[in-house]
C-alpha cells in the first residue's frame, strides 16, 4: 500500500542533494565572492599570482552561484532617475528649425519674409511668415519636410505634424514619432548610465528600466546616492559653437539664434554663441585624459568620420575667428582657430586639475546622455547597518527555527523529527534556488524565510493531524499514513495556491526589498510543499518499511 | 508524553456565542475605519515623500539639541524620533530625522541633506549617518496607487480563485474574513501609529495569504464534511469541520507565532514594524476563519441539492458515517 517507485525515490533524493550542491557555496560566502571577482577579473585577460591565488579559494568544479544581497543588507545607493524626454523634442525642434527656413527662404516671393517665434513652448517651433494669406501655400511646403516613420503598425505616420495658426506655422513631433523617440532616448540613456557606472567599477549595479521614462540603478557598495549621481547625473553635453561675441553682462539680449552662456572658468565673463552646433558630442568616437604643450591637463577627442568631416570644413572656413567649447552650457574654452584641422581630432585645454581631465574624458567617453535626469527616488543604505540587519537576522533565524523544531517535536515526537528533517532541507532549497536564479535576498526577504519556516511545518501538521484521525478509525497504520496523504492533499493544495497568487501579486507590484520578500516567500511555499509531499513521506516510508511498527502514535 | 495543546475530539459550539464574536468583529472594524479617519495613519515617505536620516552616535541621543540645531535650515515640519533595539550597546544610540518633501523638489537636494549632517555633527561630533533615504512627491503618489491595487488584485484574485474551487458563499465567506483583517491591521496602525510604509503593505498581504490559508483549511473540511453528512444541519456541519480543524490551526499558528516571536525580538529594529504587522495579522486571521469566514457562510447557507430545509431535528452527529 504504502509505495514509493524506486526512481522516484532516487529523484526525491537527486533533487535534495542537487539543493544542497547548489547552496552550498553561501556557507563560505567572503570566500566564494572573493574567487568569483578574481575569476571575472582573469577572464578580462590580466592575470597575477594573487590573483590565481584568489580564484583558487573555490574549486571550480563547485557551483559558484551566491545569493544576491540586496542593498539593505549589503549597503549601497538606491536611485530612480525620470528622463526628461521632452528635451528631445526641443532639440528635434532646434535642429529642424534651419531646415524650415530654408524651405520657406527657397519660396520667398510666395510666403514672405520668414522669423522663428521663441519664447514659447520649447517642443513645438513656430514659425511667422510676412504673407499672412499664404499660410496654407507655407503648410504645404513644410509638410514636405516630414519623413514617414517606420513603424510595427505601419500606419504611415509622419515624423511631424504641421499645422498653421494664423500667419503662424506651428511644427510639433508626431504622436507616433514622440513615441519612438522616447524610446530611443530610454534606451540610450540607460547604455550611457551603465557604461558611465561601469567605468567606475563597482560589483554588480542594477541598472534596468522601469516604467515609461525611468531608469532604476542600484549601485551596492558605494558611499552615498550622491557619489552615483555624480557619476551619472552629468549630462555631459559636449558641443563646439561658433562664437558671436564676448560679453560681460548676463542679460544682454544674444540675438535670434543665439545663446548666451557663461565662461566656465573665468568670473563674469558670457559669451555670445551661435545655438546651432559645428559639431556635437555624439560625432566623439574617444577622449583621452592628457597634457598640453605646456604640460597642463588637458583632453584628447577624437571625432567619427561625418564629425570630423564638419570639423575640418568649418575650421577651414573661419580661420582667425573663435570658437567655443561647451560642455554642459558652460564655456569650456573659446580659442581662435589658427589653421585648418584636418583628421577629426584635437584638445580640449581649460584650468584643469588631473582628476578634472581624467573624470571629463570618462564622461565625454561614455557619451553625452541624450536628456537630463531628475531624480525621483534616492536612498543610501550604509554597509554597516545591512551588516547588523544580516547578523539580526541570522540570530532570529535560528531562534526561530529551534522554536519550531522543539514545539514540533514535543508534539509530534518522531514524526516532529521528520519534519524537522524537511525543515532542513527546505531551507537548503530555498537558498539553492535563491542562488541558481540569482535572485537577490533583502531584510523583508529574511523575514520572508523566517515566516515560511513557520509556515512549511503546516503541510506536515496538516498531515500528521489528518494521520491522527485516520487512526482512530482506518486499519493499521500504513492505511492511516496513506489516508493522511491522500486527504490533507486538497487543503494543502488549496491552503498554499493562494498564498501563492499573493507572493505573486507582491513582486509584480513591489520593487526593491518588498519584491525580496515575495520572491522568498513564493518560493518558501514551492518548496515547503514539495518537502512536506515527498521528503517527509519517504522518511515516513523508510522508517515504516524498517521497522513495521504494529502501531504507531502522531 | 506528547503536547497536546487542542485536545482530541473537542465539541466547541463556535457559534454559541456567535452575537458576540460576530459583533466585537463588526465593533473593532467600525473602530478601526473610525481610528483611520480621526488619526490617520503614519505614513512613511515612501507615501507621503520627504527624507528620512537615520543618525547613530556614541553619546546618548539629545532629540531637543538635534531639533535645535536643524530647526535654522527653516525646513518645515522635521520629526526626531529616537530608535530603541534591546541590541544596542550603550556606545550606539540611534534616531531617525524625517523632514517633509520640499516644495517644487523632486527629492531632497543634496545640500539640504548636506547642511542637515553637518548641524547633527556640531551637536555631536560621533553622529554618523548609517542611511539616508529620500523619496520625491511624485514617487510616493505611485506608490499609494500600486499599494492599493496591489491588495484589492490579492483580494480579488483569491476570491476568484476559492470561488473556483468552492461555493460562491464560501468565498464571500472568505473574503468577509480577509477584509476584516486588513481593516483591523490598519485600525491597528492608526491607534498605535506605527511608521506605515511598503513593507507594511508587503506585511498586509502576507496576512491576506495566511488568513486565506487558514480559512481554506477549515473550508476544505466543510466541503469533504458536506459529502460525508448529507444531511447534518449546515451549522453543525461548520462546527464540526472547525473542532476537525482546530488542533491543526492552533498548531499552524503557533509555530508561525513562534518564529515571528523570534524576529520581533532578535530580528532588529529596520523590520520590527513589518514583523510586528504580520504578528498581529496571523493572530487576527486564526481568530477570523474561525469566527467570521464560518459565519457569513452560515448565514449566506450552502444549497445542498438533497435538502429542502434546514431541520435541525434530521438526524444526530455522525449518523450517516460512511465506512
Amino acid at each position: 500500500m504504502m509505495h514509493i517507485s524506486t526512481w522516484r525515490r532516487v529523484l526525491i533524493w537527486l533533487v535534495c542533494l542537487g539543493g544542497l550542491f547548489f547552496a552550498l557555496p553561501n556557507l563560505f560566502y567572503d570566500r566564494v565572492e572573493t574567487a568569483n571577482d578574481a575569476r571575472a577579473v582573469i577572464e578580462t585577460g590580466q592575470t597575477n599570482a594573487e590573483l590565481e591565488a584568489d580564484a583558487g579559494l573555490w574549486p571550480e568544479w563547485m557551483p559558484s552561484g551566491l545569493v544576491n544581497l540586496g542593498l539593505d543588507l549589503r549597503g549601497g545607493a538606491h536611485l530612480l532617475a525620470e528622463v526628461q524626454v521632452e528635451e528631445v523634442y526641443a532639440a528635434r525642434m532646434e535642429a529642424m528649425w534651419p531646415e524650415v527656413r530654408d524651405a520657406l527662404a527657397a519660396r520667398r516671393d510666395t510666403v514672405g519674409f520668414v522669423t522663428r517665434e521663441e519664447g514659447g513652448d520649447p517642443t513645438e517651433l513656430r514659425v511667422r511668415i510676412s504673407n499672412a494669406d499664404q499660410a496654407a501655400a507655407a503648410l504645404e511646403i513644410v509638410r514636405g519636410l516630414a519623413t514617414p516613420i517606420q513603424s510595427l503598425t505601419g500606419g504611415g505616420a509622419d515624423d511631424i505634424e504641421v499645422r498653421a495658426d494664423g500667419a503662424e506655422i506651428i511644427v510639433t513631433l508626431s504622436e507616433a514619432e514622440r513615441a519612438a523617440t522616447d524610446d530611443r532616448t530610454i534606451r540610450q540613456a540607460l547604455e550611457i548610465v551603465r557604461r558611465r557606472i561601469d567605468e567606475v567599477g563597482t560589483r554588480e549595479p542594477t541598472i534596468q528600466r522601469q516604467g515609461e521614462d525611468r531608469i532604476l540603478i542600484e549601485v551596492p557598495g558605494v558611499g552615498s546616492a550622491e557619489e552615483v549621481k555624480e557619476i551619472i547625473g552629468t549630462t555631459a553635453q559636449l558641443t563646439f559653437q561658433p562664437v558671436v561675441s564676448r560679453t560681460g553682462d548676463a542679460n544682454e539680449s544674444p540675438g535670434p539664434n543665439n545663446e548666451i552662456l557663461p565662461s566656465l572658468d573665468e568670473e563674469g565673463v558670457y559669451y555670445i554663441l551661435e545655438r546651432n552646433p559645428v559639431v556635437s558630442g555624439e560625432e566623439l568616437v574617444d577622449a583621452q585624459p592628457a597634457f598640453d604643450q605646456n604640460g597642463r591637463p588637458a583632453v584628447n577627442f577624437r571625432f567619427n568620420p561625418t564629425g570630423a568631416r564638419a570639423f575640418g570644413d568649418y575650421t577651414a572656413e573661419n580661420i582667425g575667428s573663435p570658437f567655443a567649447i561647451v560642455l554642459d552650457e558652460e564655456v569650456i574654452s573659446a580659442p581662435v582657430i589658427q589653421s585648418h584641422i584636418p583628421g577629426g581630432s584635437g584638445i580640449i585645454t581649460g584650468n584643469f586639475t588631473v582628476e578634472e581631465s581624467t573624470q571629463l574624458a570618462v564622461l565625454l567617453r561614455a557619451g553625452a546622455l541624450p536628456a537630463g535626469l531628475e531624480f525621483l527616488e534616492e536612498r543610501t543604505i550604509g554597509p554597516e547597518l545591512g551588516a547588523d540587519s544580516i547578523a539580526a537576522g541570522k540570530i532570529a533565524a535560528i531562534v526561530g527555527a529551534l522554536a519550531v523544531i522543539v514545539f514540533m517535536i514535543l508534539t509530534y515526537g518522531l514524526f516532529g523529527v521528520f519534519a524537522t528533517v524537511a525543515l532542513t532541507i527546505n531551507m537548503i532549497l530555498i537558498f539553492a534556488v535563491l542562488s541558481i536564479l540569482g535572485a537577490t535576498l533583502t531584510l523583508p526577504g529574511i523575514a520572508g524565510i523566517v515566516l515560511t519556516m513557520g509556515m512549511a511545518v503546516d503541510a506536515n501538521v496538516l498531515v500528521y493531524e489528518r494521520i491522527r484521525e485516520e487512526l482512530k478509525t482506518a486499519r493499521g497504520p500504513a492505511r492511516a499514513i496513506d489516508l493522511g496523504y491522500e486527504k490533507a492533499l486538497s487543503a494543502i493544495l488549496d491552503g498554499n495556491i493562494t498564498t501563492l497568487i499573493t507572493a505573486l501579486i507582491l513582486f509584480l507590484v513591489g520593487s526593491g526589498p518588498v519584491r525580496g520578500f515575495a520572491v522568498t516567500l513564493g518560493l518558501g511555499i514551492l518548496t515547503s510543499v514539495f518537502t512536506a509531499i515527498f521528503v517527509t513521506r519517504l522518511l515516513i516510508v523508510i522508517w515504516f518499511e524498517r521497522r513495521r511498527p504494529k502501531t504507531i502514535e502522531v | 508524553m506528547r503536547l497536546r495543546i487542542v485536545p482530541d475530539n473537542t465539541k466547541i459550539d463556535f457559534f454559541r456565542a456567535a452575537r458576540i464574536t460576530f459583533g466585537a468583529s463588526i465593533l473593532a472594524m467600525i473602530a478601526s475605519v473610525v481610528l483611520f479617519f480621526a488619526m490617520g495613519l503614519n505614513f512613511g515617505i515612501d507615501f507621503q515623500g520627504g527624507t528620512t536620516i537615520r543618525t547613530e552616535a556614541e553619546n546618548p541621543v539629545d532629540v531637543a539639541a538635534y531639533r535645535q540645531a536643524i530647526a535654522p535650515l527653516d525646513l518645515g515640519d522635521v520629526i526626531i524620533t529616537e530608535v530603541f533595539d534591546p541590541s544596542f550597546g550603550d556606545d550606539k544610540n540611534v534616531a531617525s530625522v524625517r523632514i517633509q518633501a520640499q516644495e517644487g523638489a523632486e527629492a531632497v537636494s543634496a545640500e539640504t541633506i548636506a547642511a542637515v549632517e553637518t548641524a547633527l555633527q556640531g551637536v555631536d561630533p560621533t553622529i554618523t549617518f548609517p542611511s539616508v533615504e529620500s523619496v520625491g512627491p511624485k514617487v510616493s503618489g505611485e506608490l499609494i496607487q500600486s499599494a492599493i491595487f496591489a491588495v484589492l488584485g490579492s483580494l480579488v484574485a483569491i476570491l476568484f480563485y476559492i470561488w473556483l474551487r468552492f461555493e460562491w458563499q464560501f468565498a464571500v465567506g472568505a473574503l468577509a474574513a480577509l477584509v476584516h483583517d486588513v481593516v483591523l491591521t490598519i485600525g491597528l496602525f492608526a491607534a498605535i501609529q506605527i511608521k506605515f510604509d511598503l513593507a507594511i503593505i508587503a506585511a498586509l498581504l502576507t496576512i491576506v495569504g495566511y488568513s486565506i490559508n487558514d480559512t481554506v483549511v477549515v473550508f476544505d473540511r466543510a466541503r469533504e464534511n458536506l459529502r460525508k453528512y448529507k444531511t447534518m444541519p449546515l451549522r453543525d456541519l461548520l462546527n464540526l469541520s472547525a473542532n476537525e480543524t482546530l488542533s491543526r490551526t492552533v498548531m499552524t499558528s503557533g509555530t508561525t507565532l513562534l518564529a515571528l516571536l523570534a524576529l520581533i525580538v532578535l530580528g532588529g529594529d529596520v523590520i520590527r514594524g513589518f514583523v510586528f504587522a504580520i504578528f498581529w495579522g496571523v493572530l487576527v486571521g486564526t481568530y477570523s476563519s474561525i469566527y467570521v469566514a464560518k459565519n457569513i457562510v452560515l448565514m449566506l447557507g450552502v444549497k445542498r441539492d438533497w435538502d429542502k430545509k434546514d431541520d435541525p431535528k434530521a438526524g444526530t452527529q455522525f449518523a450517516n458515517i460512511d465506512a
